[in-house]
């Protein structure tokens, strides 16, 4: 068991958790009730990592974090971080690849308040904000509570980005995934088979709140 | 002291045409109506600062809330919106919809206390913990109508209210708003396409359609005199024909009128010249029955002749079609109580004969009747709500 790899993966998925909420709540609620020229195509690029093959992003990722590169360059002149084979190269990338599963579920459950219901709000003589948390907030939750669950347990247990942008560094970007990887190609099955087990515990607790949590808003929504 | 009341004006060619001019004093209660599509909810919508149309200008117990350079958020209009859904907060109580709407200096007892007082101003005492789902439609209309209070609004918007409920609560819904209008001293208008509705609750009355405003006068006085030919199709106004001046008769004070072979004579309208075409219109209730069994004096005003094409026993009462000269094409509604037309034996295909009074025929300019639209609410599509 790689306790390093599972610390730096769960520090992985709160960092990158604790990121996408307010990019969550804040992108749903654009999405669901802006209108912008070109807006399908932010809702394709948004959805885009679904479909793409993680080491293709994976791959993409690197071009673009190299130190030669320019954006790696203009990020390592500016901060003094190397985003290329580090933790912060892989939060972002994580972000990157959490995009979908963060702000679908949000935009679905801002879509689902009734326009009238945030014009009301306004009329009672609540700001945008205060109408966010008095009224959409209370009713989005469940679909924002689901966008964190999900980014969460993915982070947790993405491979091909990581492997690609990441490499194997023990405590900077050795995550757990890539840690059962490594066990089982040094024949270590006992220690594969219990990371494994950790993950589809976690995996399946994650997933089982995200419907729990449905339940619950269908029985009192 | 700033002009008190209501002041409206808009204009512009898209999304939806609107180029309507109305007021509405304090205490006053002015029905919007017209068909599906005609505006009414983007009026109302942007009275209270949710759309901001082209041009216009809303004006407030003297502030400006929409004009050239200004635009007023809807936070601070203090405008009080019944939405025709009602959009209360779902995830709050009865009393908590009514205290999202106070203001948060009050104090959470001062505004539960409030609260309280306008659920009971409503007639919902004891439903205060109650949330919107456990509510009936009527209820959910009051607590609406009590969160709108709640902001002690400068003007009080009223979206259809009555359209979602059942009749006798919409019937006891009217009532409560025509008694509770003597104690609000704001304006109110009410978006309608209920003429009855109309008439019996407001003052004033604003015709729209296609977003503009054709007529504007008290209900009674609108329904009786429209304006031209299509305020009278939207209005319902039955009967609605054309025909010819052929003599004018200043001393007698009376207009005579050719009109599908009859020689009709009708109080004198000399603004209209002989010779020339008028749509004009008698309303069912002015159309006598001929009694059969005693023939009355009035029997020789106007007296037309013809086949009942439809005579439908409606509760109390009974509508008749009669066929002029028993031309189907030419068609007189009226109606008659149910125990007259019995008595009389009126059914569909028997000869009946009417009179129409002199007094009550209504003229207007000419235009072609074909192409007017039906009575209001006839669009099964409402483009006023497919905006959003």
């Amino acid at each position: 068991m790689d306790w390093q790899a599972l610390a730096l993966s769960l520090q992985l998925a709160v960092i990158t958790a604790a990121i996408m909420l307010p990019l969550s709540v804040w992108a749903g609620r654009a999405l669901a009730w802006r209108r912008f020229a070109g807006k399908a195509w932010v809702e394709a690029l948004v959805a885009l990592p679904l479909v793409l093959p993680p080491t293709v992003l994976g791959y993409y990722l690197l071009t673009v974090f190299a130190p030669s590169a320019a954006f790696g360059g203009l990020v390592e002149r500016l901060s003094g971080v190397r985003l290329a084979f580090s933790f912060e190269g892989l939060v972002l990338a994580s972000i990157l690849f959490n995009l979908p599963f963060a702000i679908q579920p949000a935009q679905r459950a801002f879509e689902a308040i009734p326009k009238e219901v945030r014009e009301a709000a306004w009329l009672c003589g609540m700001s945008e904000w205060r109408a966010l948390c008095r009224v959409e907030l209370p009713l989005a939750w469940p679909g924002v509570l689901t966008a964190l669950v999900l980014t969460f347990a993915h982070t947790l247990g993405e491979f091909g980005v990581v492997l690609m942008i990441g490499g194997n560094i023990p405590g900077e970007t050795k995550t757990i995934a890539i840690a059962i990887y490594d066990r089982v190609q040094a024949f270590d099955d006992r220690a594969a088979g219990v990371m494994s087990g950790l993950l589809l515990a976690i995996s399946f607790v994650a997933i089982a709140t995200v419907y729990w949590v449905d339940r619950l808003r269908r029985r009192h929504g | 002291m700033a002009e008190a009341g209501l002041r409206v004006e808009l204009r512009q060619d898209a999304p939806i045409p609107l180029d309507v001019r109305f007021e509405c004093g304090p205490g006053e209660l002015l029905a919007l109506v017209g068909p599906s599509g005609s505006g009414k909810t983007t009026i109302l919508r942007a009275i209270a600062g949710l759309v901001r149309p082209r041009s216009g200008e809303v004006h407030c117990n003297g502030e400006t809330w929409m004009g050239a350079a200004a635009f007023l958020p809807p936070q601070i209009r203090h405008v009080g919106l019944v939405f025709q859904n009602y959009a209360l907060f779902p995830h709050m109580n009865a009393s908590g919809n009514v205290e999202a709407a106070l203001p948060v200096s009050l104090g959470r007892a001062a505004r539960a206390a409030a609260a309280r007082e306008l659920l009971e101003f409503v007639h919902l005492g004891g439903l205060e913990s109650r949330m919107p789902r456990e509510l009936s439609g009527g209820q959910q209309q009051r607590v609406a109508l009590a969160r709108a209070l709640a902001r002690d609004p400068k003007v009080l918007l009223l979206d259809e209210p009555f359209s979602a409920v059942d009749q006798v609560t919409r019937r006891r819904l009217q009532r409560e708003l025509a008694q509770m209008r003597q104690r609000l001293r704001i304006p109110i208008v009410l978006v309608t396409h209920d003429l009855e509705e109309a008439a019996a609750l407001a003052d004033r009355m604003v015709v729209l359609h296609r977003g503009a405003t054709l007529q504007d006068g008290p209900p009674l006085e609108v329904l009786a005199r429209p304006k031209n030919a299509l305020v009278a199709r939207l209005v319902d106004f039955r009967n609605l024909f054309h025909g010819e001046v052929v003599a004018h008769d200043a001393a007698g004070g009376t207009t005579r009128l050719r009109w599908e072979g009859h020689d009709l004579e009708a109080t004198h309208r000399p603004e209209y010249a002989v010779g020339s075409r008028v749509c004009w219109g008698i309303q069912p209730a002015h159309c006598v029955l001929h009694r059969r069994d005693r023939p009355s004096r009035g029997e020789r005003e106007n007296p037309v002749a013809g086949v009942i094409g439809e005579y439908l026993p409606f509760g109390e009462s009974a509508s008749v079609t009669l066929w002029v000269d028993g031309r189907r094409e030419v068609e007189l509604r009226f109606s008659v109580p149910a125990h007259v037309g019995a008595r009389n034996g009126l059914a569909t295909g028997v000869e009946a004969r009417v009179s129409l009074l002199r007094d009550a025929f209504h003229f207007m300019p000419y235009e072609p009747l074909e192409r007017l639209p039906g009575p209001t609410g006839e669009t099964a599509v409402d483009p006023d709500r497919v905006h959003g």
